[in-house]
């Protein structure tokens, strides 16, 4: 499931779009009336042929709207580069190396996205992925004992629970969003660390996942290569008939839909990406024992993944935190109930934390006092915003995150390999954040210089 | 042209004869609305105070079904306040609405909604990351085995579009932050139209536009009542105003001064109403000015 993701990162023209909400339209600025007007059209809206479609997302791009594209060419640079540099990045090890360490990111930066969409941000997530982890952590271990899947319920229904403590918060009593996650990032790291002195289990600050628990195996223990293959088939299957149906099904409505070569061409590099993920993970990367397979976390962060690009692109409560994000009045004003939806979102956006916790203790093996929800916070942040999502809110989609996260794993990852220290890695992490932000604001620059009020 | 008798109606000039000329037969002509039977809405001695500002005092005014009627005045003369208690947001201190000839009061743009009424204001409320259809369905989405149905609200919204003869908009999945001031107004009355509004009031619809923009609005409006749709637009500018208006309501500092038939106007007389109140002028068409200013 998770293997198109894994790698659609490269599929400029996105997986499991919404039929009619493009992510080309989302990232739409305003666009003057006349030749530009077309520009801020989705290419396959006005296109009939592969010819046609090209054209249009040609002027798109030139015209500032260039959607993905950015982050795609970025990655595609950045993989060169590395691989230039170091022969070694590509190796299959390496890559499931690079998609384990991404997997924390990319949920982080899904949490932070249902922050952004609103147009509101959350300084938490960093300090939840903790909380999560060890509210998992404490359970699994003795005297709890609890089942795995309990203990991850719990953790996770923690987050969230704070989560919707901060939304009310929020929304309640007016207090700005920054104002009262940056309040319970630093409530909650005291919190954690009063946690770890009082239990006696978690010795020097650190408590262990043994590596016999499914928590510890989500990371580390592998799909068998058969299985996977086999979960490929039915998934690109799956993907390609929901594709074509939709688009057939469009047609026979009267509604414009992307050509069909748009449609099988996606619908081919999206097997291809597939097909290269589960191939190189299915080599043997083991030095004394054989190992392969697909890391379980892959399909796990795929599911998350399809699942928030269903809850925001084709259902109401998606459509409204758009909607809250472009024009909180306008929502009110259609009688969309705005505070409930903020609640759900901060919410949705601890709930998402707690998930990257459970991957972080299950990555590690352990969780300590250490994690500097600060930071990680702040990789939230960098992935949603490298990935394509706008700080200014209404735009930003689950992809967005997966791309963000891949190229934040990617850079340390990559600079890990070349022998560059911490601090590198993060100079590097931040330039390319830099740069990332700049591209968004030339775009909007270059919008609004046109715009018709 | 209308000949008859000169049907334009005056309101109250004083504040002692506003609670008693609450409905002003003596004055009101045989082509003024209640000929054709009951109207869709009319004000029955509307007035709002906000602290010591008299911001509306004894208003009366009635809008006829499938026409358009023009809110008039001069800037605090109480065109936002008025449309602001139509709309519910600021209810009447005193005085009443009567929507379809029973009395009604509503208490929040929900109540006037439910009823048919639909207030376009000039910020327009529109989500401009938002497509065309998504904007026009926003908070009524159509849902299909509990996901949206983006086919079927596409469907709809394309023929609301072309039964309002919107042409200039090239694709309805374009976000609104592509679209031109005309094209957002066009977007905002196909909203209207698709909740089944019976009155749509517009506020200042052509404010911000151009000249083929404002074109555009205004033929937009016409067909909107021709498809049985009351329509209010407040404006102050009078091209406007005449081009489009069936029926011209005018207000001056809180109070209706003047109401009638488009054809018994000019702009010298609006323009007299709109800045004193009063007219000594006779209209364009009536013989005789039987309805004469009455000072206070």
């Amino acid at each position: 499931m998770a293997d198109e993701w894994s790698s659609g990162g490269e599929v400029p023209s996105g997986l499991e779009e919404p039929p009619l909400s493009t992510e080309e339209e989302e990232d739409a600025t305003a666009a003057p009336e006349t030749a530009v007007d077309l520009a801020a059209v989705a290419p396959e809206v006005l296109a009939n042929s592969l010819g046609e479609y090209l054209q249009a997302w040609r002027r798109r791009i030139r015209s500032g709207e260039s959607g993905a594209l950015p982050i795609v060419v970025g990655l595609i640079v950045i993989i060169i580069f590395f691989q230039v540099e170091r022969s070694r990045f590509d190796s299959a090890i390496n890559l499931v190396d690079l998609l384990q360490q991404a997997a924390v990111y990319i949920l982080l930066g899904a949490a932070e996205l249902f922050a952004l969409v609103l147009s509101e941000i959350d300084l938490s997530v960093g300090i939840m992925l903790a909380v999560g982890g060890w509210v998992i952590a404490e359970l699994i271990n003795s005297p709890v004992n609890f089942p795995w899947w309990l203990a991850i319920i719990c953790g996770v229904g923690v987050t969230a629970a704070i989560g919707y403590l901060q939304g009310i918060l929020i929304t309640r009593l007016h207090v700005p969003s920054f104002v009262v996650t940056l309040a319970f990032l630093l409530l909650l790291q005291g919190v954690v660390l009063e946690l770890a002195a009082i239990d006696k289990q978690a010795v020097g600050g650190v408590i262990s996942v043994s590596p016999s628990s499914v928590i510890f195996k989500l990371v580390n223990s592998n799909i068998k290569p058969g299985i996977s293959w086999i979960v490929l088939v039915v998934v690109l299957a799956l993907f390609a008939a929901l594709s074509l149906s939709r688009a057939a099904r469009r047609r026979a409505q009267g509604l414009s839909a992307p050509p069909l070569s748009i449609t099988l061409l996606t619908i081919a590099v999206t097997a291809i990406g597939g097909i290269l993920v589960v191939y190189i993970c299915n080599l043997n990367r083991g030095i004394l024992t054989p190992l392969k397979g697909v890391p379980w976390v892959v399909p796990f962060v795929g599911v998350v993944l399809v699942g928030y690009s269903v809850l925001l692109g084709r259902t109401r409560l998606g459509r409204y935190m758009y909607a809250i994000g472009g024009n909180p009045e306008a929502a009110r004003r259609a009688g969309i109930n705005v505070q409930g939806v903020r609640r759900i979102a901060f919410l949705l956006a601890a709930l998402t934390a707690g998930l990257a916790g459970l991957v972080y203790v299950s990555f590690l093996g352990s969780i300590s006092t250490d994690v500097d929800g600060g930071t990680y916070t702040l990789y939230a942040v960098a992935a949603a915003v490298i990935g394509g999502a706008s700080l200014f809110g209404g735009r930003g989609k689950p992809i967005h995150a997966l791309l963000g996260g891949l190229v934040i794993a990617i850079v340390f990852n990559g600079l890990a390999l070349m022998g560059i220290s911490a601090a590198g890695q993060d100079i590097a992490t931040g330039i390319v954040l830099l740069v990332a932000a700049t591209v968004d604001a030339l775009v909007r620059r270059r919008g609004a210089a046109g715009a018709v009020v | 042209m209308c000949d008859g008798p000169f049907p334009i109606r005056e309101g109250p000039v004083s504040a002692t004869e506003t609670m008693s000329t609450s409905n002003n037969p003596s004055t009101a002509g045989p082509s003024s609305s209640s000929s054709n039977g009951v109207p869709l809405l009319a004000l029955r001695g509307v007035t709002k105070r906000f602290g010591p500002v008299q911001a509306l005092t004894g208003v009366d005014f009635e809008l006829p079904p499938a026409q358009v009627t023009a809110l008039t005045g001069d800037n605090g003369a109480g065109k936002s306040v008025t449309i602001k208690t139509i709309a519910g947001l600021w209810p009447p201190d005193e005085g009443q609405l009567v929507w379809e000839g029973q009395p009604v009061s509503f208490h929040g743009p929900r109540d006037s909604e439910a009823a048919g009424i639909t207030t376009i204001y000039q910020d327009l409320a529109l989500c401009e990351n938002l497509d065309i259809v998504q904007n026009m369905f926003l908070g009524h989405e159509e849902l299909r085995r509990g996901l949206l149905d983006e086919g079927s609200m596409e469907l709809t919204a394309k023929k609301t579009l072309a039964d309002l003869s919107v042409t200039t908009i090239r694709s309805i999945r374009q976000p609104v932050a592509s679209l031109s001031g005309g094209q957002r107004q066009s977007v905002s009355v196909a909203k209207a139209v698709m909740s089944h509004a019976k009155l749509v009031i517009l506020d200042e619809p052509t404010a911000a536009l151009g000249v083929a923009q404002t074109r555009m609005v205004l033929s937009l409006i016409k067909r909107l009542s021709s498809q049985g749709v009351a329509v209010m637009v407040v404006s102050h500018n009078l091209n406007d105003v005449f081009e489009v208006a069936d029926r011209i309501v005018v207000l001056y500092l809180g109070r209706m001064v003047a109401q009638g038939p488009a054809s018994e106007f000019d702009a010298a007389m609006v323009v007299d109403y709109m800045t004193t109140g009063r007219s000594s002028r006779t209209s364009p068409t009536a013989p005789a000015d039987p309805a004469a200013p009455r000072e206070g």
